[in-house]
């Protein structure tokens, strides 16, 4: 057995230090965690989105207590309990409508981060899948509360989306019954949405979360040149105080404390929206209760949906599945599909820079024509062209970087 | 500064994306066009009213014939207008309104006779003069009609017939059916007949009393179902509850379709009330309190928690400068 120090206070340093390597472990997270020094802003995106999943985690506590997962009852626990009987019931739900929304754009932010400066490539491919595995699982935690405050989008929306299970012409009814333990959406789907919501998919973040810390530990983060860096080398130069030298900076405090500074200015914005701008997270529509046998005049997902959804759109019944399941997958493949040798910012790899901007914007365009009436035929035609687009961006990606040079870097 | 062009950046691509799936989505979603594809603009007229909507619906119909009796209609309301009433004659006239008008909450022809305590306050003159002169166009529903006379309302015209007699009764309206009036009292006398406001107890005979014995709720909660019966007898469908409804509709719609509902709504049987600017913003009010109570509540806490995060970031800013000063 180790050796235990008996003189060691409890719950001191030494005390701590001996029973879970307490030392060790700061060493490893914290100081001695290297973190490339040449990183701009969009590198705190990561703790951004852990602060606000926690926002989320703790505002969904709160609400959780109030809700009520039954048809009847769900819609006036939402609008009538919490907004107007419950003790800053409002504010809880406001931070967690806005919380839902805003985390996507934040994802998408970091994801396309990752895109551009090339944070996927050797070695770094499983940070890539794990941060994909959040993606998903962030989708299916946003459709899965969008259903609880049982409103008419709630309900046309689960009626849309569990009815793509149908398949198609495969005409998979049983499959869609059985995802909602009914022939529509009614009081036992909406219990298992919840249980979905509050417990399993959750879980499920929270492990990728650390799967996703842990797959950047050894690979460290990029940089803004993709610089292949020498951390040890790094690391002695700062440990032997020679900071301007040192291409690295440790994770706790230098790195941390310009995340918290950048979280403070994301804060600002965040509680902004809160207070003073928090419709566009929550439609209108939605505050109509579910009602069977009313359908909305438009029923579109919310805004982060919306360029896949516009994929599925323009195409015929099974064409639109199928192309809709492509563009659902076709992120994860990206580490294996970009074949070129740099890991570098899109602006030093000719025309990959091109494809990164077309792609963004080609999404953009995706999203505005999925919430655009498809019945105004230029919108529709749109629609088809930036779909057919994004579906052929995979395989121009794989040809215009089998042709990418190899870029010198100078030591 | 790098850092600043690529905050540009992202600010711009997030703000394009914001434009193009709120306010962009929102208008190409909601807009109205003729026949020839234009865009129907809809727009608040104050809360005043003189038939302009009506006409132009008529007009995009393409019936000559609703046109001019459209256009006639409303000519005449100006001429009683602009008539000088007589108040005292004009009681006499009221008293025929009280047969119906009696506040005794029972439905007559489909629906509760509204309380005229406040009309003078809450309605608009030329919209009352419409009304008296024929209750179905005034209110744009002529179109459920055959005959506007058979409006629950439509015996008016045989009983009050002259102008003059229009101008008196107006005339006594706006002067002693006035005085100070409550959101509530508004909403009741304007809206209550047909719409219900759960999260406010509020139902189509009124506001509902708490009561010792379940015997008598139930019995009380048999009478609301029985008036809204009748009420979906007469409107084909019973009117939505309103408890929501602040926030479920831009307040441009709100504020459009209250004055005119076929704006909005093309073909629906819910009738024009005829609200001023006054009536409309205390309905407004008592909606916004049933609807979105924390409104005071959030715009007085907004600066503080912002207020917080601004000096949390000077703080954190001073901080990292610090801890970045000799890295370069």
């Amino acid at each position: 057995m180790a050796h235990f120090d008996e003189n060691a206070k409890p719950f001191s340093n030494k005390w701590l230090d001996e029973r879970i390597g307490l030392n060790t472990l700061k060493r490893v997270l914290n100081t001695e965690y290297w973190i490339p020094k040449d990183i701009n802003f969009l590198w705190a995106m990561g703790m951004v989105l852990a602060a606000t999943f926690g926002i989320l985690v703790i505002s969904g506590i709160f609400l959780l207590m109030y809700y009520k997962p039954d048809a009847d009852l769900a819609f006036d626990s939402v609008n009538y309990t919490i907004m107007s009987e419950v003790g800053f019931g409002w504010l809880w739900r406001h931070v967690h409508g806005v919380g839902a929304s805003i985390v996507f754009l934040i994802i998408y932010i970091h994801m396309f981060t990752g895109i551009y400066y090339g944070s996927y490539k050797r070695g770094r491919e499983l940070i890539w899948l794990s941060g994909m595995g959040l993606f998903v699982a962030f989708s299916a935690e946003a459709f899965s509360g969008y259903m609880l405050p049982w409103g008419q989008m709630s309900y046309w929306a689960g009626m849309v989306i569990t009815n793509l299970f149908s398949g198609g012409s495969l005409e998979a009814y049983g499959l869609v019954e059985w995802i909602r333990g009914d022939y529509v959406p009614g009081d036992a789907y909406l219990t298992r949405f919840f249980m979905l919501h509050v417990l399993l998919i959750p879980l499920a973040i929270i492990g990728l979360i650390v799967l996703h810390f842990g797959t950047l530990r050894l690979p460290h983060v990029n940089n803004q040149e993709g610089a292949e860096i020498d951390f040890d080398e790094a690391a002695s130069l700062w440990k032997a105080g020679k900071r301007k030298e040192s291409k690295v900076i440790p994770f706790s405090p230098v790195f941390l404390s310009k995340d918290i500074f950048v979280m403070g200015v994301y804060f600002i914005l965040f509680f902004y929206l809160v207070f003073y701008h928090f419709d566009f997270a929550m439609d209108p529509v939605n505050f109509d209760p579910a009602n069977g046998l009313k359908t909305p005049a438009h029923i579109y997902p919310e805004w982060y949906f919306l360029w896949s959804y516009e994929i599925l759109r323009p195409f015929s019944k099974d064409v639109g599945l199928i192309a809709f399941g492509i563009a659902q997958a076709a992120f994860v493949f990206l580490p294996f599909i970009d074949r070129s040798p740099n890991v570098a910012p899109a602006h030093k790899r000719g025309l990959f820079q091109i494809w990164f901007w077309v792609l963004l914007i080609d999404m953009i365009v995706l999203t505005a024509m999925g919430k655009l009436p498809p019945t105004d035929p230029t919108f529709a035609f749109i629609g088809l062209v930036s779909a057919i687009l994004f579906l052929c961006m995979g395989p121009i990606l794989v040809v215009i970087t089998m042709f990418e040079k190899k870029i010198e870097k100078g030591a | 500064m790098r850092e600043l062009k690529i905050f540009a950046i992202v600010a711009f691509f997030s703000l394009l994306t914001y434009y193009l799936v709120e306010p962009y989505a929102h208008h190409a979603m909601h807009m109205k066009v003729d026949k020839d594809g234009n865009e129907i603009k809809i727009e608040s007229h104050g809360f005043t009213y003189d038939g302009t909507d009506d006409i132009a619906e008529a007009k995009r119909k393409g019936d000559d014939a609703l046109v001019a009796k459209k256009e006639a209609f409303w000519s005449d309301v100006v001429v009683v207008s602009s008539m000088t009433g007589d108040t005292v004659a004009g009681e006499a006239v009221f008293a025929n309104c009280l047969g119906c008008h009696s506040g005794a909450n029972i439905n007559m022809g489909g629906v509760v006779p509204p309380n005229l305590d406040h009309a003078g306050a809450i309605y608009d003159k030329n919209y009352l003069i419409a009304l008296i002169k024929d209750p179905a166009m005034a209110s744009n529903v002529d179109h459920k009609y055959a005959d506007t006379s058979m409006h629950p309302m439509g015996s008016i015209k045989f009983t009050v017939t002259d102008n003059q007699q229009i101008a008196d009764v107006v005339a006594y309206i706006l002067e002693k059916k006035v005085g100070e009036v409550t959101a509530k009292e508004v909403f009741t006398e304007a809206c209550v007949r047909c719409h219900a406001v759960r999260y406010a107890k509020m139902t189509q005979i009124g506001e509902t009393p708490k009561f010792k014995h379940r015997k008598d709720a139930l019995a009380h909660e048999i009478k609301v179902i029985e008036e809204q019966d009748r009420i979906k007898a007469y409107m084909g469908n019973l009117p939505p509850d309103l408890s929501m409804m602040i926030r479920a509709r831009s307040s441009h719609f709100l504020e459009t379709f209250v004055e005119n509902p076929q704006s909005g709504l093309p073909g629906t049987s819910m009738p024009r009330v005829g609200l001023n600017q006054e009536g409309y913003e205390k309905v407004k009010e008592y909606l916004t309190e049933a609807g979105d109570p924390s409104k005071k509540a959030r715009e007085e806490l907004g600066p503080w928690v912002i207020g917080f995060f601004v000096i949390f970031t000077i703080l954190a800013f001073l901080w990292k400068k610090s801890m970045w000063r000799d890295l370069h």
